[in-house]
Parts: C-alpha cells; sequence; structure tokens
C-alpha cells in the first residue's frame, strides 16, 4: 500500500503534518520504539534527542522541542537507520521534513546547518552547478569567521592541487531550470 | 556497452582525479559514457532540507535529459547516485508526487516517465557489466604488494540500492584483488564519512574521519580506496585537521578505485589523475614503482610551510 502525502485534507495535528509532508511517512504510525535507528547513527551521540526519542515527540505534537532540536540537522543521510528499521521507516526523509519545517517555523537556533543548506542551493538556484569556493567563502565569511583558521590552508592545499574553481560555470539553460524550480515551488506552495 | 553519464559538480574540479581515471579505465574496457547535454546539480543532502518537490524537481530534469536511445545513467558520486535513483524510485512508488514533478518539468518543456531509465553506480557497471574476470585479463601491472582498505561510504549501498550489501559490501574488494591488490579487512567499510558535517560541525566531522583513518591504520593499509567524491574531500583535505584536532600523525593517502584500475591497466600517473590528493600518494605508490607527475616530486624536495603558517603568496602556478 503506498499512502502518500496528499492535498486532499489538511493535517490536523503536527504528526499528521510530519507524516503528510513526507512521501511514504506513513510508516512512521508503525514506530516500535526499539530504537535500532539510534543504535546506528553515527552522530547520535552528538544529537539532542536520538531518532527514536524524536519519533516519540513526534507522535506526541512536541511540535517545539521537536523543531528546536538539533536532531535533524545531525542527520549526515547515511541511511544506516532506514537500512536496519523493522517497520521500513523512511526516517532519512522524516529528517529532512523536520528541517523543512523548522526552517518554516524559523525554531531551530542554531542557524549554521540551515544557512549552510540554504547557501548551497542558492548557488545551485544561481548557477545549476554547486560552486565550491563561493560556497566556501560566501558560508564562512558570515559564520564564525575565526573559528574557521584551519580551514585556509584546507583551501589553499585545495587551490596548489588545482581542486577549487575560481569562477563558477553556469549552465546553459539556467533559465530553464530556474523557470521548473519556480513552478515546484509553487506547487510546494499550493498544497 | 553505452551509457548515459552523469558526472556531477564534484567530477568537474574537486574530484577532476576521479573522472579522468573514470574515463582511462572505460576506455580500455570498452565502455562508453554519454554525458548528460548541460546536466544540473543533484542538490546534494541539501535540497531536501529546503524545498521538496524543487529537490525532487532538480533531480528530475537530468532524469528527463537521458536521451532516448539510452535507459541507464551512470553515477560516479555516490551522493548524486543516490538522489538520482531515490527521485527516480519515489516517482514510481509515489504516482501524485511523480505528477506533482512532472508539472514543474513541464513548466519548463521537460518530462519524464517513471522508471524509464535505471540508475547505475560506476561500481556497479564496473563489476557486473564488465566483470571481475574481465577486468584481471586487462591487467598488465598487478598492484603486488599494495595494501589496500576498501572504503564504500554510504550512499553507494544504501538506502537498498541493491547491487551489493547494504551494511558489509564486498563488490569492490574484489574488484581490487583482481586488480592484484592485498585487500585488508575493513570492519568500517560502510561507515559514513561525515557527509556535509565538516561544514556544520566539525567535530562532530572529525571524529566520524578519525575512525575511518584510525581502522584503515589498525589494518596497515598503504592507502583506502573510495568510491565517493565527498568521503574522498573528508578523508584527504581534511586528514590535517584531523591530525591537529587529536594530536595524531596519520598519512594514508586516499584514492578513487577507477585510480588503481589504471595504474594496473598500465596507464600513467597523469592517466590516473595522480597527483591532486592532498596526502600525497607517492610513499605507498612507491611499492608497486608508480612513476608519480613531476610536480609530486618538486614538493617533496622542498621544505613545507609551516600549516599555521599565514598564506604566503605562493601561487599555485609556481608548482604546477
Amino acid at each position: 500500500m503506498a499512502v502518500e502525502a496528499g492535498r486532499s485534507s489538511s493535517p490536523s495535528t503536527f504528526f499528521e503534518e510530519v507524516i503528510a509532508n513526507t512521501p511514504g511517512g506513513e510508516a512512521l504510525r508503525l514506530c516500535l520504539q526499539c530504537g535500532t535507528c539510534g543504535g546506528s547513527c553515527p552522530s547520535g551521540d552528538d544529537m539532542d534527542h536520538t531518532p527514536r526519542q524524536i519519533f516519540a515527540m513526534v507522535q506526541a505534537n512536541m511540535k517545539d522541542r521537536v523543531l528546536r532540536s538539533n536532531t535533524p540537522w545531525y542527520c549526515v543521510s547515511c541511511y544506516y537507520c532506514v537500512e536496519r528499521c523493522p517497520q521500513e521507516i523512511p526516517i532519512t526523509d522524516l529528517m529532512y521534513t523536520l528541517k523543512r519545517m523548522a526552517i518554516a517555523e524559523g525554531l531551530y537556533a542554531d542557524s549554521d546547518a540551515p544557512d549552510w543548506s540554504q547557501t548551497f542551493i542558492g548557488m545551485v538556484e544561481q548557477f545549476g552547478r554547486s560552486y565550491e569556493l563561493g560556497l566556501a567563502t560566501r558560508y564562512h565569511l558570515t559564520h564564525h569567521p575565526l573559528g574557521k583558521i584551519g580551514l585556509g590552508s584546507f583551501a589553499l592545499d585545495m587551490l596548489r592541487r588545482d581542486r577549487l574553481a575560481l569562477t563558477p560555470s553556469p549552465i546553459k539553460s539556467i533559465g530553464q531550470l530556474r523557470t521548473i524550480l519556480n513552478k515546484a515551488k509553487e506547487l510546494e506552495g499550493a498544497r | 556497452m553505452r551509457y548515459a553519464y552523469y558526472p556531477g559538480c564534484s567530477l568537474e574540479r574537486s574530484a577532476a582525479s576521479y573522472h579522468v581515471s573514470a574515463m582511462a579505465v572505460a576506455d580500455k574496457l570498452g565502455l562508453v559514457f554519454q554525458e548528460l547535454e548541460d546536466w544540473n546539480c543533484c542538490g546534494a543532502t541539501e535540497y531536501f532540507a529546503i524545498n521538496k518537490l524543487a529537490a525532487y524537481s532538480l533531480v528530475a530534469r537530468n532524469l528527463a535529459l537521458v536521451p532516448k536511445d539510452l535507459s541507464e545513467l551512470a553515477a560516479p558520486c555516490s551522493a548524486c547516485y543516490v538522489n538520482l535513483k531515490k527521485t527516480n524510485k519515489h516517482m514510481v512508488k509515489y504516482p501524485r508526487l511523480a505528477e506533482q514533478i512532472n508539472q514543474a518539468l513541464m513548466a519548463g518543456g521537460l518530462g519524464y516517465n517513471p522508471g524509464r531509465v535505471q540508475v547505475r553506480h560506476l561500481l556497479d557497471i564496473i563489476v557486473n557489466d564488465v566483470g571481475y574476470e574481465t577486468i584481471e585479463q586487462s591487467v598488465v601491472k598487478p598492484l603486488r604488494g599494495l595494501r589496500v582498505a576498501p572504503y564504500y561510504g554510504c550512499l553507494i549501498v544504501r538506502p537498498g540500492n541493491g547491487f551489493d550489501n547494504a551494511e558489509y559490501p564486498m563488490s569492490m574488494d574484489r574488484l581490487l584483488r583482481a586488480l592484484g591488490a592485498e585487500v585488508v579487512d575493513y570492519p568500517l567499510k560502510a561507515q559514513c564519512c561525515g557527509g556535509h558535517m565538516t561544514q556544520i560541525s566539525d567535530k562532530v566531522a572529525y571524529e566520524l574521519i578519525r575512525r575511518l583513518l584510525q581502522n584503515a591504520a589498525e589494518y596497515h593499509a598503504d592507502l583506502i580506496a573510495c568510491t565517493c567524491p565527498m568521503c574522498q574531500l573528508n578523508l584527504d583535505a581534511y586528514q590535517g585537521n584531523v591530525n591537529r584536532h587529536f594530536g595524531t600523525d596519520y598519512r594514508i593517502p586516499i584514492l578513487y578505485f577507477t585510480q588503481l584500475m589504471a595504474l594496473a591497466f598500465g596507464l600513467s600517473a597523469k592517466e590516473a589523475g595522480l597527483g591532486s590528493e592532498i596526502v600525497s600518494a607517492q610513499p605507498a605508490l612507491a611499492k608497486i614503482d608508480v612513476d608519480m607527475p613531476k610536480q609530486e616530486e618538486e614538493k617533496k624536495a622542498k621544505p613545507r610551510a609551516s600549516k599555521e603558517a599565514l598564506p604566503m603568496p605562493a601561487m599555485p602556478d609556481e608548482e604546477a
């Protein structure tokens, strides 16, 4: 049974909203609270809440606390939990959903991770491809530049080996790509 | 054998050595890779955190660009691979999502029939379409005595990508053995390199990278072979930062599996794309008598400026 996010009825609770915004999210209803996800997570130790706890909190509609948690942002998208989940819950995609909701609600206090995603996507929307030097400078000059001194040698090493492009190379059909993305955003907003 | 080819952004510059060596190897094996015309970024692990439908549509544009006469799309980057594969799979599984993605694509005059294209990782194509026997027969310079830790990372095998075991893959082990290398056991072979965490919380990232380096060191690997530009970047370019952070002294070169194939096939170091790794592969490759590109040797002779020093105006060209 492939139940999917539909526009039919607007979700009534936070739990329903999370499910509705995630392809395959229905499986979250089947969570056993077994903790296999957290046990498989490479960055679990550094999360405010383990994935298991986060899902219990989602079920309990603790929207505010869930969206303030660093948990979704510390997900490295390695899919270990998805591979092992006995209920086949699309955990990584649920984490993406929580990230989107946290941005929309402006609840996550530490802006580094959301800003990194936004900066990256800004480059993609501008050029159609990622442009590492522009991305790195734009992000790091505005995010604790003094703490990033080690990165200077990183950038130098990369430049020396000719591994950083100094100028962006936009795709030819950037106009077409923007039209597609704008349409997608419009449809997403209309849901 | 002919495939559509999606290089991805990294292979244009930061992982150019992967592209160069992959093309050289493909040529030897009679594989034809036709690069997608005007492809765009796959969104990495970032776009899905911003806008779901735009993220899928960004990926789907690439699927829509696959020429009608080709049905398989090869991706060398594991992050691109997982995004392309996931979008394809979700479009088949969730018709309503597919309909919306196609509405967006149509605004740009494109369309994609869910599931039309099969998305394949380069490693999958090499071990399954070419096969270990053919590879073994192409070896003219076996990597004898070279101890290699096979590092797969996450996204080449998960979530359930199908061509190898999701937790303890073996295809690259067998491939490297066919090249004559001594493949060491590498228990962390499918663990995470930290992905984008180097940008978000460097301490978290450094610990994940340290584990992988330590595990390879424990098994006395001369080098780590990888299948993904993100893994290569994290393990190679951040190895110095990891050493500074933990007071360790790892010097483990990180090469792409295609670079080792190129060497075993008797291609030159240049054709194998060697010389752009941050941690020099020279000491390791001396074991199999590889003539490294000039710049690496000159670099050796010159005292290296302190990592902590201010960036002096040493022109990149000076060493080229």
